[in-house]
């Protein structure tokens, strides 16, 4: 009896062993850290001599009094309800187009994709030329149309909008590469059955390929609502948060709490809530609206 | 002798042999940002190398560090680590904040000899409000800075003003502004009179304002501001009116990193930048233009900018007697007059003025010489405890006047409380 067991052992061993290298790698820089964080926002802010103390709630408690925090959850909600079903729907509409037969099919796919190799900061400062009050693209394009110049990063009401586009051009086109890749799983079989039916254009799209790219559509729903949740560099490299922290976003609140303010136990804080947050957006989409999905 | 071994021995040999070459000469780094333009990391590696001649027995290692802000990050987070640079260039406001964080030595507890206090006293007055808190000096100017105003010659004659006179009074700014302003029939505005820009740190611009005004932000030990003062209340009515009444200037928030580039298009006939931009319109302004010091209103004024050196703490005093030589070896007058002039930073020490290359200089280029003659008039820079969470109390506060999202007065009412809030556990 004791030579299966050993095997069985043994093979445990090798598994573990193997799995090593990746848990090491991921529990080093994501799960410590991520433990560490959450127990460092239950501990005072270090200053020079006087050392970390534990303040139990406090920092929750500073946060839910913190008018700052609540503009960028509110700025970051609506960030998301905004950019996640625009480039979803720019993705997918980008798709169908280039999935034709169509002419030039390569150069499109090309073009849609382009956004997407740009580091973030290369394209902020494309943007920020496009954005400048008078001389930037935007502005002599709509004098051309009589429309007078916008001072589109440097007023509250458009601020946030001019960033939310930045990253609608920037994921709509890598999206469309996952929704190109669903489409052309699609058996064609199906678009000819339908086709013999006399079904019409929408409803085809309705009836077939919408229900089949689904797994892709959550995938890249997860995606880009996480990435929502991520955005930083766009707003250090194009507003600084402003004005009046009209464009502040959760992570970019966090940066600037620890990094220009030094308060690193209610940075902690932030970034346990955040934690929570992304958390929580991957157990609903997976466990929630899995049942809804076709597979096939 | 297995591979393992074989490996560990030559291991611990060369570390002897490494260990032996450093003991030979002290080694220091030294972070420093870069703000302006122009070939600024080969200028201080030239330093170094100057440095490595007349001291064989140190070795400094240079190392830009990024921006200012991410200096200060990449200095706090190394001496965090316990691997603290052992003098580096920062914000001349990150004083309270690096004290608070038990970082830096005071140059008063190391610069001891009769020379090295004579050295700390040969600095413009005005520089050092922001060197020094408590009694002690915490910081020596290095590249500092003051507002100026910038005028295009040609835009001023275009509109009847006399083209080598710029406004001297808050008055005369508004009116010359709306002789400068450019409207065509349907409104649209081809040029402004004035920008003073209002993203990223307002209150920095803001401070000459105020300063004009007779207020002064914070006291020199960075436990009170005085955001709400009714001088202040009137100098942000006064930023906001230049947009939204008198129609000189764009309305909502003027960009720092575009202002140059509206001056050199013609889009406004005055700036408000830093003297550190010298060098940089000097080459691309294709009129003639003007420098000029700020207009006033009770008095004239400018808040100091720029950046210090400060000397981290360490417990190895040789290491700590080498970053202050090296402190010194980078103030001399020459040093300090060649920085300036290869810059646009205001050289720090009135003998910097008198060295030949300055005079040569400023006899060249008469522009150079306002900033410093602006120094008499200078106040600190805004600067406390937490600075910057009580600056950005009050950028925030600028930035909802400038956009309507906010009167002043209450705006300003919100910010002082906040403020003082924050600076509570400062007080003693």
């Amino acid at each position: 009896m004791t030579a299966p067991r050993n095997a069985r052992f043994s093979m445990h061993v090798q598994g573990w062993l193997l799995a090593l290298p990746a848990i090491v790698l991921l529990a080093t820089f994501t799960h410590v850290p991520a433990v560490s964080t959450v127990v460092d926002s239950f501990f005072s802010t270090p200053h020079g001599r006087q050392p970390a103390a534990f303040i139990g709630l406090d920092q929750y408690r500073t946060m839910l009094a913190d008018p700052i925090f609540w503009r960028a959850v509110e700025n970051n909600l609506l960030y998301a309800l905004i950019t996640v079903p625009v480039s979803i729907g720019l993705a997918l509409a980008m798709a169908l187009w280039v999935n034709g037969r169509i002419r030039g099919r390569a150069a499109l796919r090309l073009a849609f994709f382009t956004p997407t190799i740009l580091p973030m900061v290369a394209a902020a400062n494309i943007w920020l030329f496009f954005y400048t009050p008078d001389y930037g693209l935007l502005d002599q394009i709509g004098r051309l149309f009589g429309v007078d110049s916008t001072n589109w990063l440097g007023s509250p009401a458009t601020a946030l909008p001019a960033l939310m586009a930045v990253t609608i051009w920037k994921e709509a086109g890598f999206f469309m590469i996952f929704f190109l890749a669903a489409l052309q799983q699609v058996p064609p079989d199906l678009y000819e059955a339908a086709r013999m039916e006399n079904a019409g254009r929408w409803q085809i799209f309705r009836r077939i390929t919408w229900p089949l790219v689904m797994p892709t559509t959550l995938f890249v729903a997860i995606n880009a609502l996480i990435n929502a949740f991520r955005i930083v560099d766009q707003v250090i490299a194009m507003t600084g948060g402003g004005p009046n922290n009209a464009t502040t976003l959760l992570l970019f609140y966090i940066y600037q709490v620890a990094f220009s303010f030094w308060d690193i136990g209610y940075a902690a804080a932030l970034s346990t809530v955040l934690l929570f947050v992304l958390g929580t957006i991957a157990l609903a989409q997976f466990f929630l609206l899995d049942r809804r999905i076709h597979y096939r | 002798m297995n591979s393992f071994t074989r490996i560990m021995t030559a291991t611990a040999l060369a570390t002897t042999v490494l260990a032996g070459s450093a003991a030979s000469a002290t080694e220091i780094t030294f972070y420093y940002p870069i703000a302006v333009g122009g070939p600024i990391t080969k200028i201080v590696d030239g330093y170094a190398v100057e440095f490595a001649k007349a001291h064989p027995d140190i070795t400094v290692k240079p190392v830009y560090t990024g921006s200012y802000q991410d200096s200060v990050v990449k200095a706090m987070t190394a001496a965090k680590a316990g691997n603290a640079p052992d003098a580096a260039v920062l914000l001349s406001t990150d004083m309270f904040t690096l004290i608070d964080n038990d970082l830096i030595e005071p140059y008063d507890a190391i610069a001891t000899s009769e020379g090295d206090k004579t050295w700390i006293k040969s600095f413009y007055p005005a520089l050092m409000e922001n060197s020094q808190a408590g009694g002690h000096t915490w910081g020596i100017p290095f590249q500092r800075s003051t507002i100026v105003q910038y005028w295009n010659k040609e835009a001023f004659k275009a509109a009847g003003l006399d083209p080598d006179k710029a406004p001297r009074t808050w008055d005369e700014m508004v009116a010359f502004g709306k002789k400068l302003t450019k409207r065509d029939a349907s409104g649209h505005v081809s040029q402004w009179g004035v920008e003073i820009p209002s993203s990223g740190f307002p209150y920095w611009l803001f401070q000459a304002l105020t300063t004009q005004s007779g207020a002064i932000l914070a006291n020199q030990d960075g436990t009170k501001v005085a955001y709400n003062d009714p001088k202040v209340v009137e100098a942000a009515q006064f930023f906001a009116d230049l947009g939204q009444k008198y129609e000189v200037m764009p309305k909502g928030i003027i960009d720092w990193g575009t202002t140059p580039k509206d001056f050199f298009e013609g889009k406004t006939a005055i700036m408000w930048t830093t003297t550190g931009n010298l060098t940089n319109v000097r080459k691309n302004a294709k009129f003639a233009f003007g420098v000029a010091a700020l207009p006033s209103k009770q008095r004239g004024g400018s808040p100091t900018g720029g950046g210090n050196i400060y000397i981290f703490k360490t417990k190895d005093k040789v290491k700590q007697a080498a970053a202050l030589e090296f402190g010194r070896f980078l103030t001399t007058p020459e040093r300090a007059a060649d920085w300036g002039i290869a810059t646009g930073y205001v050289a720090t020490r009135p003998d910097a003025w008198q060295t030949e290359a300055m005079k040569k200089y400023a006899a060249e280029f008469p522009p150079a010489v306002v900033a410093r003659d602006q120094l008499k008039d200078a106040v600190a820079e805004l600067s406390t405890h937490d600075n910057q969470r009580v600056t950005k109390v009050l950028n925030d506060a600028l930035q909802a006047i400038l956009t309507s999202a906010k009167p002043a007065k209450p705006a300003l009412d919100q910010a002082q409380a906040e403020a003082t809030r924050i600076l509570h556990a400062y007080q003693h």
